[in-house]
């Protein structure tokens, strides 16, 4: 039985394409029905074909100015977490200090909360604190959340960096900060940006945290959440997708230039 | 990615490892560690505090809060709500399974037979991740549509029959029923369980496997005494970074539920945003804590790892 045996090699392969299969569905659906032009106000059955939604993607009323906040607090995020994550995982990789213990557990410890948690507490502090809700508490909690991944992703970096090169550099007489950003940082970059991408990806997605500290100011996240109840426009799918599509090139876009350079190397 | 740091030659002195690598500056690790330790301390660790506090208060808004040590609020909440404890635990623990189930055979397909497509699907895998998670949980509506073809398909075959006797649905919809919301947690974590899963797979030498083969293991032998045990710390903190947020999600619930598959998550929110019982709320996320730090500081014990993330 031929077809058996193809079968048999092939069933795990079969089933890892099932799974992903079932990890796309949603983003094809999202991107489907961004040409989609529903009859009463919500967007989950199909009607007729029209880029309507595509010509005018801000047409919704402050759809657009949401994305506006969201980019500007995740950007900001990004930025501080990044800076502030990495010289955490330096201080943690290069050096021996008291209260280690301390630190790793402080850094473990928001990854492994469920987010309503933390959400909840920030709450209670703002609130004891007489903190005015918006853009500021929002842009706090996001720097907070992110910053354990960032450390996370340059620590793994840092680790696996061969301490010999940078004695090399100093050997031929690099002077300390010449050694740090000729030698360090690029080896450390791959880290940090890993660490920045992913600070990105999340703070512009969170919505638990950003809903219990926002106050009246909504982000994009927040809209969306807010139109499930009201009448989900099209434009949130041409948004969705223009991301998914935007992701995807720019991650492709990285990896031939990386591959060139390494060819090019070699 | 040099092949200078990743592969040092085999006489690489062990001894570095254990003397500090740089000296110069007693307070530099002090001061690098200081602004992000401050961010934690007073954003994280302190509000902690204040919830605590908060959750042994007694007042209204109008007057405000004292701490009268009224633990009694804990006892109310948890005989009020533990219904949606139970589903949180037990819907989370079974999107974490499905998980597992779902997303071992891609992690394995990525590390050993993916060959040249191995970075296009890594993408395939992270890419939905910037799309917004709410529209794409949205999504899952016009999926699980009850005039889709999913339900129709189900319905036809005579399994929504057996899902309904098993209450995981209710007549002829998928939507607003558990099944719904365990269906869209688990889609929504899958990529947590994925990554570690892949990352402790890829560790594994591939030598190991034909070894294996030598000494006569079926597949599926050398699949359970060799692949899956050395996968172990992958399968430890993909299961957490499942459980955990969904655990406390709310999204799911709200989205794809009904008021009958509220979770805790939805009951903290309710409290906070809506009831404005701070105390309440303060007292039940505590609890659902102090739960998960339970759990998790068991289940790492248990499994006997420390290498998590």
């Amino acid at each position: 039985m031929p077809f058996v045996n193809w079968l048999k090699r092939r069933l795990v392969v079969l089933a890892g394409l099932l799974t992903l299969a079932y990890l796309l569905l949603p983003n094809v659906i999202v991107t489907v029905f961004s040409f989609n032009k529903p009859k009463g106000r919500f967007n989950y059955e199909w009607q007729q074909f029209s880029t309507d939604a595509w010509q005018d993607p801000c047409g919704v009323a402050d759809m657009c100015g949401s994305l506006s906040i969201s980019l500007q607090i995740a950007v900001w995020a990004t930025v501080g977490a990044t800076l502030l994550g990495t010289m955490i995982s330096f201080a943690l990789v290069r050096y021996r200090f008291r209260a280690r213990g301390a630190v790793n557990s402080l850094i473990f410890l928001p990854m492994a909360m469920p987010e309503v948690v933390m959400a909840a507490s920030l709450l209670t502090l703002f609130l004891n604190m007489g903190a005015q809700l918006g853009f500021w508490t929002i842009l706090i909690a996001h720097i907070m959340f992110c910053l354990s991944f960032v450390v996370t992703a340059v620590k793994a970096r840092v680790m696996s960096m061969d301490p010999r090169l940078e004695e090399a550099a100093r050997d031929l007489y690099a002077g300390p900060v010449q050694t740090f950003v000729r030698v360090t940082l690029p080896i450390a970059a791959p880290g940090i940006a890993a660490g920045a991408l992913l600070s990105f990806a999340l703070s512009f997605d969170d919505f638990i945290i950003t809903n219990f500290n926002a106050g009246s100011t909504v982000t994009f996240p927040m809209f969306v959440w807010g139109s499930a109840q009201r009448g989900t426009p099209v434009q949130i799918n041409v948004i969705g997708t223009a991301m998914f599509l935007i992701a995807v090139l720019f991650v492709l876009t990285s990896m031939v230039v990386s591959n060139r350079r390494n060819k090019q190397k070699a | 990615m040099s092949t200078l740091t990743e592969a040092p030659p085999p006489l690489a002195p062990a001894e570095p490892e254990k003397r500090p690598p740089r000296k110069r500056g007693r307070f530099t690790p002090y001061w690098l560690l200081l602004p992000g330790m401050l961010w934690l301390i007073v954003f994280f660790a302190l509000p902690m505090i204040y919830q605590a506090s908060t959750s042994v208060q007694q007042g209204s808004l109008e007057e405000g809060y004292k701490v009268t040590w009224h633990f009694a609020t804990y006892w109310n909440a948890l005989s009020e709500y533990w219904p949606q404890f139970l589903r949180s635990v037990f819907y989370a623990a079974a999107a974490t399974v499905l998980c597992l189930l779902l997303g071992y055979p891609l992690a394995y397909t990525i590390a050993f037979r993916a060959g040249r497509w191995k970075n296009l699907i890594m993408i395939l895998v992270i890419a939905p991740f910037f799309t917004s998670f709410l529209i794409r949980t949205l999504a899952w509506k016009t999926i699980l549509a009850d005039s889709g073809p999913v339900v129709h398909t189900l319905n036809s075959l005579h399994v929504l029959d057996l899902t309904d006797w098993l209450g995981w649905t209710a007549g002829d919809r998928v939507l607003a029923t558990p099944l719904a919301v365990v269906c869209g947690l688990t889609y929504n974590f899958l990529p947590f369980m994925i990554l570690p899963l892949y990352t402790s797979l890829e560790r594994i030498d591939g030598r190991l496997h034909e070894a294996a083969g030598d000494l006569y293991a079926k597949p599926w032998t050398t699949f359970r005494k060799v692949t899956f045990p050395l996968s172990m710390p992958g399968v430890v903190s993909g299961t957490l970074l499942t459980f955990i947020p969904a655990a406390g999600d709310y999204v799911n619930a709200e989205l794809l539920g009904s008021t009958d598959t509220r979770m805790i998550g939805n009951v903290i929110q309710t409290q906070f945003l809506r009831i404005l019982d701070y105390p309440t709320a303060a007292a039940l996320s505590f609890i659902l804590m102090a739960a998960i730090l339970a759990m998790v500081t068991f289940y790492i014990r248990r499994s006997g790892t420390e290498d998590l993330v």
